[in-house]
C-alpha cells in the first residue's frame, strides 16, 4: 500500500521535473549564455539538495518498478514481494550511499 | 509449475447493459508499455545520471560546451531522443491513470487530460526539434563559450 503512494508521489514528482528540464535545455537552441545563466541556477546549493532529491524519487521508482514488474510477470512475484520490497529498500540506500557524496561534493566542493 | 505468471492485466469489459466496450485493447497495451518502457528507462536514465552528475565534476561541469560536447555524436542523439519519447509517454499515461482515479467530475478531468496533452504535444516536439537542429557551434557567440572542436 504504502509502496503504491510513494511510486504514484514519485511519479507526478518525476512527470513535472521532466517538463521543466526539457524546456532548460532548449536554451541550448537560443544561445550558450541564456543556457548557462539558467543551468547556473541548477549549481547552487539549495537546487544541489533539490537534485538529490530528484534523484532519490528517480532511484526509488526505478527499482520498485521493477519490483511492480516482477510481481506481475514472475510465477512467485506475489508470494516474494514483502521480501522484494526490503530488497527494493535496501539497494535504495546502497545506491543513494554511492550517489549522496560524490553529487554533494561537486555541489558544496567549489570549484 | 511454470516461470512466468499469468499477469492480471487490464482485458476488455465483458459486454452487456451499461457496459461500453468500444475501448477494445487499449488499455492492456498501456499496460505493457508501462512495464516495457519502464525496463528500457531505468538503463537510458541511470546512464543519463551518471554520465552527467557522477562522472567528471557532476552538476558543475554542465554547460553549453558539456551540452555540444555530447549532441556531436549521434549516439548521445539517439539515446536523448530515446528517453524524451519514452520518459513522455511513460510520465503521460501514469497521469492520465491518477486523473482517472482522483478527479471524480467529468468536467474536471477533461479539462486537466487536456492540459496534460497539450503539455505532452509541446514538449515533445519541442525537445525533439532542439536535438536535431541543434547547432554546436552557433556564429557569434564567443569561443570561450563553445565545445573546443568549433575553433577546429
Amino acid at each position: 500500500m504504502w509502496s503504491w503512494v510513494a511510486h504514484r508521489v514519485t511519479g507526478v514528482a518525476i512527470f513535472f521535473f521532466l517538463l521543466v528540464h526539457v524546456l532548460d535545455t532548449s536554451l541550448v537552441r537560443v544561445s550558450p549564455e541564456a543556457y548557462n545563466e539558467v543551468i547556473a541556477t541548477y549549481k547552487n546549493p539549495v537546487m544541489g539538495l533539490g537534485e538529490a532529491g530528484l534523484v532519490a524519487a528517480i532511484v526509488f521508482h526505478a527499482f520498485n518498478g521493477i519490483r511492480i514488474i516482477l510481481v506481475d510477470f514472475w510465477s512467485k512475484g506475489t508470494k516474494y514481494q514483502r521480501v522484494m520490497l526490503w530488497i527494493v529498500l535496501g539497494l535504495f540506500v546502497v545506491t543513494m550511499a554511492g550517489f549522496l557524496p560524490r553529487h554533494l561534493m561537486h555541489v558544496f566542493g567549489g570549484e | 509449475m511454470s516461470l512466468v505468471a499469468d499477469p492480471k492485466a487490464p482485458r476488455p469489459p465483458k459486454a452487456g447493459p451499461g457496459r461500453r466496450t468500444t475501448r477494445g485493447n487499449t488499455e492492456l497495451y498501456g499496460w505493457v508499455f508501462m512495464r516495457a518502457s519502464g525496463v528500457l528507462l531505468v538503463v537510458l536514465i541511470f546512464g543519463h545520471l551518471f554520465v552527467n552528475l557522477v562522472a567528471g565534476e557532476g552538476v558543475s561541469q554542465i554547460d553549453f560546451g558539456f551540452v555540444a560536447g555530447k549532441w556531436a555524436s549521434p549516439f548521445w542523439q539517439v539515446w536523448d531522443l530515446l528517453m524524451l519519447w519514452l520518459a513522455m509517454i511513460h510520465g503521460t499515461n501514469g497521469m492520465r491513470t491518477i486523473v482517472n482515479d482522483y478527479a471524480e467530475k467529468d468536467t474536471t478531468r477533461l479539462v486537466l487530460k487536456g492540459l496534460l496533452y497539450f503539455a505532452f504535444v509541446l514538449v515533445v516536439v519541442l525537445g525533439t526539434l532542439v536535438i536535431f537542429t541543434f547547432d554546436p557551434c552557433p556564429t557569434g557567440s564567443p569561443a570561450d563559450l563553445l565545445p573546443s572542436f568549433c575553433t577546429a
